[in-house]
């Protein structure tokens, strides 16, 4: 009996391993038809099923096109490695961005100028836009969510008087509990507008679904850095009072840094967060296939191009899907795992 | 003078930072506020009593109830023995670390990518959305939380237990249902409390995976009614009629979210 409860708690634990494994190996294997496809090429190419002719002679004609794409694209598949790994600044980004558009014409002219002995066609996928979407969006939400909640957290834990700074607390955390769905329509119905009103440009858009992001992740992160902050022994603050540190100079000095690892580690699961949320986002994004020009056009992200087009697509578009699903899991493991060894492990010493 | 300018950026600073606070509490109030005022001008008897097809919400609230249940049933029993592993099988081994990690890493993997997998497995190969791949899907999310819950509540029970345990010569797995899941009770309860609000108000990964329905059924293997993403369908609706539907769901959702966190607040409050 002992044995067999011991197999058993055995066998539970690492189904959560064989879980994961399943999902990238099913993952894997149903984007395996894009990736041989379009290869890294993928991460960069903004067209989103379109039929690009082929010649009847076929492969060679392809093959050069490839061969010249292939050449293009080995100079740009760095940085589209490097737009992954989530911490460029906007302005490298956008200078990716217009280099995509000057190819993305070059690419039309290719298409023009084949028309003419066109025979057949082929559909091509590229996740550009929707990765470009996925940056953009939670770039912009951490950037204002940021400030925000580490405004909310200091302000609970060290401003507020007791009365006023638990049942605010408490409500926060509620809210972090909200369903991302009602965000998702608040945004559609009020705040779109109302930005729109402000800022103009049309009621979805990147801005506003960075902003309803950037107001879902708030009490997440404030919760948690709140929680990070109550952590400073208060030893430490009153010998800063007792030298005569202003309350400024006390968070500054002492607060911050002692909690430095856990307000930290609390924006970046707000990020996976962010990465991953398909429903604050699917209602405001518009999903269009177009790179924004600016910031109130709407575009696409990768989990709302996941919402809105997986039950109709199959074949070649569907594995193209499989393709972006296989890069955001990759890219949210990625950022949790890197999370959770540089902050959580010192948060223990 | 430096004092001065001392004082005077402590005081901007204090300004400054609870201003923000306020910013960001005005929006979320406004969230609230909203959905309050649409929901209960939506909400009437009819929505309870009828389905989809006639303008009401029963089915899905149906729908959505039996999806979480289902799904808690599911991961319920191998969270917690896999908790249980961790923290008293393999507590210090290098497997039970790197499950923990994994699980962790789980816990944040975006729901969108688990309907993805949960469609490629339980969808393709039936050929039609069906409301055990909605079950499936919600159980995977709950896993990880589950057992993260039930590691850190069993890790809080103190060693002199457990060798009061061993000291009567009571056999390991005796102690482990007895003793230690009966000191941790409360704790693991709240967490599933607020395992099963978390689940409750997912879409994402039921897009495909249940998809919705208008019908009440009870059979699972068919398309099966979801109340969130109905919701989604609906709000984006013309129809006045249908998008006010939407909210009302919308509001239900919300209230009974936070009565099961507020539920669970109270069981640990009371513990304390």
């Amino acid at each position: 009996m002992e044995k067999i409860f011991a197999r058993i708690s055995q066998v539970s634990a690492t189904t959560v391993l064989l879980l994961l494994l399943a999902t990238v190996a099913v993952l894997y294997w149903s984007a395996k038809p894009a990736l041989e496809a379009f290869g890294a090429h993928f991460l960069i190419d903004p067209r989103w099923g379109v039929e690009v002719p082929v010649d009847g002679e076929g492969n060679e004609v392809k093959q050069t096109l490839n061969a010249s794409g292939q050449a293009d694209g080995v100079r740009r598949v760095d940085a589209g490695v490097d737009e992954i790994s989530m911490d460029d600044e906007e302005v490298p980004l956008e200078d990716e961005m217009n280099g995509e558009t000057i190819s993305m014409d070059e690419g039309e002219e290719l298409i023009l100028g084949m028309d003419e002995d066109e025979l057949e066609t082929r559909e091509v996928y590229g996740g550009l836009v929707p990765i470009l979407g996925t940056l953009f969006s939670t770039t912009l939400a951490m950037l204002v969510a940021v400030p925000i909640a580490m405004g909310i957290a200091v302000f609970l834990s060290e401003l507020a008087p007791q009365w006023l700074g638990k049942p605010v607390g408490v409500a926060i955390e509620l809210l972090a509990a909200i369903p991302s769905i009602i965000y998702g329509m608040w945004g559609l119905f009020f705040f779109g507008p109302f930005i729109a009103s402000i800022f103009g440009g049309s009621s979805v858009s990147l801005l506003v679904a960075g902003l309803v992001l950037a107001i879902m992740i708030i009490p997440f992160m404030a919760a948690l850095s709140r929680d990070a902050i109550n952590i400073t022994p208060d030893v430490l603050k009153e010998s800063a009072y007792a030298v005569g540190a202003t309350k400024f100079e006390v968070i500054k000095d002492i607060v911050f840094p002692y909690a430095k690892a856990g307000i930290l580690g609390s924006m970046i699961i707000s990020l996976g967060r962010a990465l991953g949320e398909t429903m604050a986002v699917a209602f405001v994004i518009g999903g269009i296939f177009s790179l924004p020009e600016k910031l109130t056009d709407p575009t696409v992200s990768i989990p709302v191009v996941l919402a809105n087009n997986f039950a109709e697509s199959s074949g070649l578009s569907l594995s193209a899907l499989y393709y972006l699903a296989f890069v955001l899991f990759l890219v949210s493991f990625l950022v949790i795992f890197a999370a959770k060894h540089y902050f959580l492990r010192r948060v223990k010493l | 003078m430096t004092q001065i300018k001392r004082f005077f950026i402590n005081k901007l600073f204090i300004v400054i930072s609870t201003l923000t606070a306020l910013l960001g509490l005005v929006f979320l109030g406004w969230i609230l506020w909203t959905l309050f005022v649409k929901g209960f001008e939506a909400l009437s008897l009819t929505v309870f009593t009828t389905d989809l097809v006639n303008g009401g919400l029963r089915n899905l609230l149906w729908g959505q109830f039996v999806l979480s249940v289902l799904a808690t049933v599911l991961a319920v029993p191998i969270g917690l023995l896999a908790g249980i592993y961790l923290q008293e099988y393999g507590n210090h081994s290098r497997y039970a670390e790197f499950i923990r990690e994994l699980s962790d890493v789980m816990m944040s993997a975006p729901s969108i990518v688990v309907g993805t997998f949960v469609y490629a497995i339980l969808v393709v190969p039936v050929g039609h959305t069906n409301g055990w791949a909605g079950i499936v899907a919600l159980a995977i999310l709950m896993l990880p939380i589950v057992v993260r819950t039930t590691d850190d509540m069993l890790s809080l029970i103190p060693r002199e237990l457990r060798e009061a345990g061993v000291a009567l010569g009571v056999p390991k797995y005796r102690i482990i249902t007895d003793i230690i899941i009966r000191a941790a009770k409360v704790g693991i309860v709240t967490g599933l409390l607020l395992a099963f609000a978390r689940v409750m108000g997912e879409t994402a990964p039921l897009l495909y995976t249940s998809g919705t329905s208008e019908y009440w059924t009870t059979n699972l293997g068919e398309t099966f009614p979801s109340l969130t993403v109905a919701i989604y369908n609906l709000a984006t609706m013309p129809d006045e009629a249908l998008s006010k539907l939407a909210w009302a769901g919308a509001l239900l959702l919300t209230l009974f979210v936070l009565i099961l966190n507020i539920t669970g607040r109270y069981l640990i409050r009371d513990k304390r």
